[in-house]
C-alpha cells in the first residue's frame, strides 16, 4: 500500500532531482556556448588583423606586388590548389614523414624514459651525453643525416626524430618519477610479472605523462618538418612554400602556411583530446 | 567463494636487519599459530613489526631464522599469502571491478571465470553497486574495502594486514574490523595483523601477540578468548582490553592505570611471557 506523504516526498524529490538536472544541463549548454564563441571570437580578431595587414600593404605602392599575403586572395587560391591536389600531396607527404619521425621517437623514447625513470645508474651516466646531445638543434643533424641517408625522405624522418625523441623521454621519466612505489609493491604481492609491471602498472600510470610528451613531441616535429622540407625534396608543405616563394605565387605561398597552421592545430588537439580520454587523475 | 583451510604458521628464531651495519631490527622472534587463526602483533613505532609482516609476505628478506607456511619456506611474495598495506594503494586508472581482478589477471584466469570470483567477492565486501565505478570516486573505507576484495579474490590461505584501517574513521574501521574478522572465519584463513590499537586487537584476534624493544622481541603472547561477535561495549571484550592494555604498557615500560584493572576477570594463564 502507498503512503499518501511518502508519495508526496517522491514526488517533491524527483521535481526537484529533475530541476537540479535540468539547471545543470543548461548551466553546462551556457557554458560550452560561450567557450565556441570565444574560439570563434579569437579566429575572428585573429582574421581581421590578417585583413587589416594585407589591406596596409595593398595600399602602399612599394609593398602593393605583395598584396596576395591578404586573406582574400589566400582563401580564393584554397578551392585552386585543392582542385589540382596540391594541398592533398603535400599533407599527405608531410603527414608520413612526420607520422614515421614520431612513430620513430614513441618506439625509442617510451624505453629510454622508461629505464631513465627505474634505473639510477642508467639515470647518472646518460645524464651528461643526453642534455649534450638535446641542446643539438635538430636542423643542425640535417648535413650528417644526408650523408648517412640514402633518401631525403629518410633524412628528414631521421631529423623529426631526433627533435621528437626528447620529449617523449624525459615526459616518460618524470611520469615514472611520480608513480607509487607503492603500486608495484601491492603488484608484486598479487603475482604481477616483470612484464605486467610494464604493461598494467607502469604504462597505464604514465599514459598521462607520455601524451603529454607525444603532444610536444608532435609540435617540435612539425616545427622541423617545415625548414627540413625547404632542401632536398620536392614534395611536401615546406617544399610547397619554398615553391610558392620562387614563382611569386604569395597567394599559393599563405595557403600552404594556414594549411600548415590547420593541420598542427588539428594534430595538437586531437593529441589533448587523447590525454583528456587517457588522463585518470582527478578533475581531469 | 570456496572456503580455504588456513596454514600453520612457524617462524623460528627470526633477526632482520637492513644491512651489516644497520642496528638489528628484531631478532629471536618465534611463532607458530594453527590454520585459520587470527594474530595480531602490537607494538610500539619503531619495534619491527611492520617489517615482520613484510617478511612473512615474502616482500622482504629475513637475516636468519626461519619463517615456514605449511612447512615451506617463504622466500617470494605467492598468491597464497597477501598483504593489505595502511593506504589501499588501488591502481588509479581502474574500475573498482578491474582493481579486484588484477591478481586474476596477472595469473591469466579465463575471462569469464575471472568475472564470476571478482562479482563474488565484490558482493562479499558489499560494494555491488560500485563495481564500475573509478575508485578515486569512493571513500577511504570503500577503497579499503576494494582493497580488501582484490586480497581476498587469490583465495588466499594467509591475509596479511599491515594497519590497514588506521587511516579511517571511527565508525568505519569497527565496521571493517568486524567484517574482516566475519569474513576470514567463514572463509576460513589466516589472518596476521599489525597495529597500535589495543581495541582493534580484542576485536581482530584469537592471539595478541606483544612486540617491544629495540631490538624487537615478542614479550607476550595473549590469547583473546571471545566470543564472535564482538562489540566493543560488551563488558568481556572492555575487560579483555584492560588486560592487554596492562602488558602492553608493561612491555612498553609505561605505569599503568589503575582504572584499567577494574572489572579484569582475564585470568592469568591466558597470559603467556614469551622470550625474556
Amino acid at each position: 500500500m502507498s503512503n499518501g506523504k511518502a508519495d508526496v516526498v517522491d514526488v517533491d524529490a524527483g521535481t526537484s532531482a529533475s530541476s537540479l538536472k535540468t539547471a545543470q544541463s543548461a548551466k553546462k549548454a551556457k557554458s560550452l556556448g560561450k567557450s565556441l564563441f570565444n574560439w570563434a571570437a579569437g579566429l575572428a580578431i585573429l582574421f581581421v588583423l590578417w585583413w587589416f595587414g594585407g589591406y596596409l600593404i595593398e595600399i602602399n605602392p612599394d609593398t602593393t606586388n605583395f598584396s596576395d599575403f591578404g586573406p582574400i586572395p589566400t582563401f580564393k587560391a584554397f578551392p585552386e590548389l585543392f582542385a589540382i591536389g596540391k594541398i592533398q600531396a603535400a599533407v599527405m607527404t608531410s603527414g608520413y614523414r612526420l607520422g614515421a619521425g614520431l612513430l620513430i621517437a614513441i618506439v625509442v623514447g617510451i624505453p629510454i624514459g622508461i629505464l631513465l625513470g627505474r634505473s639510477t645508474v642508467f639515470r647518472e651516466l646518460s645524464n651528461s651525453p643526453f642534455q649534450l646531445i638535446r641542446m643539438i638543434s635538430p636542423l643542425s643533424w640535417e648535413p650528417i643525416a644526408v650523408i648517412v641517408f640514402a633518401t631525403w625522405n629518410g633524412a628528414i624522418v631521421f631529423l623529426i626524430a631526433v627533435a621528437a625523441v626528447w620529449p617523449v623521454v624525459f615526459a616518460t621519466a618524470a611520469g615514472l618519477a611520480k608513480v607509487d612505489p607503492a603500486w608495484f609493491k601491492v603488484a608484486r604481492n598479487l603475482g604481477a610479472k616483470p612484464w605486467h609491471m610494464v604493461t598494467e602498472i607502469i604504462l597505464p600510470a604514465i599514459m598521462f605523462d607520455i601524451l603529454t610528451g607525444v603532444r610536444l613531441a608532435l609540435g617540435v616535429g612539425w616545427i622541423v618538418l617545415v625548414p627540413a622540407e625547404f632542401l632536398g625534396v620536392t614534395s611536401g608543405l615546406g617544399y610547397s612554400i619554398a615553391d610558392a616563394r620562387e614563382t611569386l605565387s604569395y597567394d599559393h605561398l599563405t595557403a600552404m602556411v594556414l594549411t600548415i597552421g590547420i593541420m598542427g592545430y588539428i594534430l595538437d588537439s586531437s593529441c589533448a583530446m587523447l590525454i583528456k580520454k587517457y588522463s585518470w587523475h582527478h578533475g581531469r | 567463494m570456496e572456503r580455504r583451510n588456513g596454514v600453520r604458521i612457524d617462524i623460528g628464531d627470526l633477526t632482520h636487519r637492513y644491512s651489516a651495519k644497520a642496528p638489528i631490527t628484531f631478532e629471536q622472534v618465534n611463532i607458530t599459530a594453527e590454520p585459520g587463526e587470527s594474530l595480531v602483533i602490537i607494538g610500539r613505532s619503531g619495534c619491527g613489526k611492520s617489517t615482520l609482516l613484510h617478511i612473512l609476505a615474502g616482500l622482504l628478506e629475513k637475516t636468519s631464522g626461519r619463517v615456514q607456511l605449511d612447512g615451506k619456506d617463504v622466500t617470494e611474495p605467492s598468491s597464497h599469502w597477501i598483504m593489505m598495506f595502511q593506504a589501499p594503494h588501488l591502481f588509479p586508472w581502474m574500475t573498482v571491478e578491474q582493481n579486484v581482478g588484477t591478481g586474476l589477471r596477472f595469473a591469466r584466469w579465463p575471462e569469464a571465470k575471472m568475472k564470476k570470483r571478482v562479482a563474488e567477492v565484490i558482493n562479499l565486501v558489499h560494494l555491488d553497486e560500485f563495481a564500475q565505478n573509478n575508485t578515486q570516486d569512493l571513500s577511504g573505507g570503500q577503497q579499503q574495502r576494494v582493497a580488501l576484495a582484490r586480497s581476498l579474490v587469490m583465495e588466499p590461505d594467509l591475509l596479511l594486514l599491515d594497519e590497514p584501517f588506521s587511516a579511517l574513521d571511527a565508525f568505519t574501521r569497527a565496521t571493517l574490523q568486524k567484517d574482516v574478522r566475519a569474513i576470514s572465519k567463514q572463509l576460513g584463513f589466516n589472518l596476521v595483523m599489525v597495529t597500535h590499537d589495543i581495541d582493534e586487537a580484542v576485536i581482530m584476534a584469537d592471539r595478541a601477540l606483544v612486540m617491544a624493544g629495540s631490538p624487537g622481541r615478542i614479550v607476550h603472547d595473549f590469547k583473546v578468548d571471545l566470543e564472535d561477535p564482538r562489540e566493543r561495549q560488551d563488558p568481556e571484550v572492555q575487560a579483555m582490553r584492560a588486560k592487554l592494555m596492562e602488558i602492553f604498557h608493561q612491555a612498553a615500560g609505561v605505569p599503568v592505570d589503575s582504572s584499567n584493572e577494574e572489572g579484569d576477570d582475564t585470568s592469568q594463564q591466558d597470559v603467556e611471557l614469551v622470550g625474556n
